[in-house]
């Protein structure tokens, strides 16, 4: 079996290095999205005229072709992962801001009536009734931006060398080599697969309190 | 006592655990200034009311409402010059058609919603000038569907308020099982999530939860709308048990008058368009509705419910025509008088069987089987003519049957004699108006 996860040496790192390096190309933009998307969502829930413009820009960004983002960003980060990683980071926009906004204003008014009669103010309200409440909604947006996000690294072969298991793929293609065609297509589906496993665990973890079918019956009342 | 005692007493009370609430004193003026005299003017006015000796208590008016008017943004008057004196440590009830303006009036008592004109006083002072939410957080809040937090435990839930206030998280959680006590809940809850409660389990988690801090203030709306009458009517049972040990001022919305005129200690009646149709006390409001309005929200029973603040306990209960199932020859001949035409036969620890006709019945030979129904009895010491009356309407006899605590017969009593006792009361009733009227 030796041999069969070995590269070449003008891919420049092992196949663990390039999964390594795909996953790192893939999250970081996911994340940087998530700490944009958190504040401009609060901010469609406070403001409601402003949700729809919002969506609309984040639309008209996820059509923009990331090889017209490339051209555009290489004059200012050059052949670099970042110029990879910034167009990455404005797709995933456009699931995390809906997935946010819808999810916070899911919590029901009452929940939200009796926090303020309560005495939360309006950050505390946020972070520790609101975001709470609509973390299963926003888990579920990064799952579909993080799975998006895996597969379009790959593109970074365009602009030499940033496309990390895309870039297998490219020199697979190339040299005629299918081990290496099937290595980038299986590595990135695992990947994948793995990192939306992982997502699924950290809801299980974070929400507790949600219902799960009929594992745990409701207590009927007994006490009148 | 022989005659009916008057107004004062609380229905639930009489029958749950016998014991009297502290009520504001209800003046029976006629006079159209009586919604606005406060309870404490009215107590200091009829000290010669004997009936209302349970009602010591001097209240002050812990929250007034002076002349507030809520109009908002799209222009709907929700609330319009609306005054109230809400009495201290007492229930006080907002109710009214749906749309009236209750949620909103409640709302302005913390603030949620700003009034657009007039001053909410809170002991004397302005809610305007204290910071919000220290305003909120002395007040408990509880709502339809409790509007629990889905996201944390019960124990959580309870201890929000103290944890805001900065107590331990130990602490707090103490504190959050010794409510869950109060409330009736099972300590085994506390690990539990709301989806995991009955909706009846999870008021009264919204009721812990909004007594945790020990607020002298509880505001609720509608808080027992959306459970199942049964589950409805253990829940005010416990609101009021619980009132009678904590004593707070509350605040209580419901479009449903029986529960108005069941918890309110002050039942003030709210019309479309937001404004008080009557401010006073539940028997007040049966005996003198202000207005058409008043008479029709009240609905067609008003003379019966009314009865509920009448005792039974100075009914005239005949004791005679009452035999042991071992009687005697001689006895039951002794008992079978010419008033009676029935017999009530009690078991030898003298608990009601059932009503034998006049000479029907043959000594050592009863057949208690053959016996007709006595139906369900009243309590002789606590219950309401109400109850009495019931009871004797139900009889197939139209005898009403009265027990002791321990359910023995304590004497019988005739829909007659009832009617008599209810003329009483209302006489009585009426006299002691005519003391506070000018
Ligand atoms: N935020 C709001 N904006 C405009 N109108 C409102 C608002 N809240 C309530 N209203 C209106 O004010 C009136 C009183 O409402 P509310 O206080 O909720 O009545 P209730 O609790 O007695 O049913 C209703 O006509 C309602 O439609
Ligand atoms: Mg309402």
């Amino acid at each position: 079996m030796s041999g069969l996860f070995d590269m070449p040496s003008y891919l420049e790192y092992s196949y663990f290095g390039l999964v390594g390096l795909h996953l790192r190309e893939a999250l970081i933009p996911v994340l940087a999205g998530l700490l944009v998307a958190l504040p401009l969502a609060q901010l469609c829930v406070r403001v409601r005229w402003l949700y729809p413009p919002v969506l609309w820009v984040t639309t008209i960004l996820y059509a923009i072709p990331s090889l017209a983002f490339f051209v555009v960003l290489i004059d200012y980060t050059g052949l670099s992962e970042t110029t990879v990683m910034i167009p990455l980071a404005v797709y995933s926009l456009v699931v995390l801001v809906p997935a946010i906004v819808d999810g916070v204003r899911a919590v029901p008014q009452e929940t939200l009536a009796a926090a303020t009669a309560m005495g939360f103010g309006p950050v505390r309200r946020y972070l520790q009734v609101q975001l709470p409440i609509a973390a299963p909604a926003i888990i579920a947006g990064l799952r579909v931006a993080c799975v998006s996000s895996i597969s379009l690294v790959s593109v970074g072969m365009l602009i030499g060398n940033q496309g990390a298991l895309g870039n297998m793929l490219d020199a697979g293609l190339k040299y005629d080599q299918p081990r290496l065609v099937w290595l980038s297509v299986g590595g990135t589906a695992v990947l994948a697969t793995a990192v939306d496993a992982v997502l699924i665990g950290l809801r299980l973890l974070l929400t507790p309190w949600m219902p799960r079918g009929a594992r745990t019956p409701a207590v009927k009342e007994a006490t009148g | 006592m022989r005659d009916a005692d008057g107004f004062g007493r609380h229905p639930a009370h009489n029958r749950e655990n016998g014991s009297f609430r502290t009520r504001a004193p209800g003046p029976e003026s006629s006079s159209g200034e009586r919604s606005r005299l406060s309870p404490q003017l009215l107590a200091q006015s009829r000290p010669e009311a004997g009936d209302f000796c349970q009602t010591r208590r001097v209240f002050g008016a812990l929250i007034r409402i002076d002349s507030v008017t809520k109009r908002y943004p799209d222009g709907t008057v929700a609330v319009d010059r609306l005054s109230l004196e809400i009495p201290d440590r007492a229930i006080t009830v907002l109710v009214g058609p749906s749309g009236c303006g209750k949620t909103t009036t409640l709302r302005m008592i913390n603030r949620m919603v700003e009034p657009s004109e007039g001053t909410i006083l809170l002991d004397g002072k302005d809610i305007q000038q204290q910071p919000v939410n220290t305003l909120r957080r002395s007040m408990g809040y509880v709502i339809q569907n409790a509007g629990l937090f889905q996201h944390r435990t019960i124990l959580d839930n309870i201890a929000t308020v103290p944890r805001l206030l900065g107590w331990g998280k130990e602490r707090s959680r103490a504190r959050a099982r010794e409510l869950m006590d109060r409330v009736g809940l099972d300590g085994t809850l506390a690990r539990r999530y709301p989806y995991q409660l009955s909706g009846g389990q999870q008021q009264r988690v919204g009721v812990a939860r909004a007594l945790a801090a020990d607020p002298p203030v509880l505001l609720m709306d509608e808080p027992f709308s959306a459970v199942d009458p049964v589950v409805r009517k253990g829940l005010q049972d416990e609101l009021l048990r619980i009132q009678e040990e904590l004593a707070k001022t509350i605040v209580f919305v419901t479009h449903d008058i029986d529960e108005a005129v069941k918890l309110g200690t002050m039942v003030a009646v709210m019309r479309t368009g937001g404004r008080l149709a009557q401010f006073a006390p539940p028997a007040e409001l049966l005996t003198d509705p202000a207005d058409a309005f008043v008479e029709d929200f009240l609905g067609t029973d008003r003379g019966i419910r009314r009865l509920s603040f009448f005792t039974a306990a100075g009914l005239d209960l005949l004791t005679a025509p009452i035999v042991a199932v071992d009687a005697t020859a001689e006895q039951i001949a002794a008992r079978d008088t010419a008033d009676v035409p029935y017999l009530l036969v009690t078991d030898l620890d003298g608990r009601p069987l059932g009503w034998a006709e006049s000479g029907e019945l043959t000594a050592g030979s009863i057949e208690t089987d053959r016996l007709l129904p006595h139906g369900r009895p009243f309590a002789a010491g606590t219950d309401s003519l109400r109850a009495a009356l019931d009871c004797a309407v139900l009889s197939p006899t139209g005898w009403a049957v009265a027990v002791d605590g321990e359910g023995r017969a304590a004497g019988v009593v005739s829909q007659q004699t009832i009617a008599e006792a209810i003329r009483g009361a209302h006489a009585n009733s009426a006299r002691t108006t005519q003391k506070v009227a000018p």
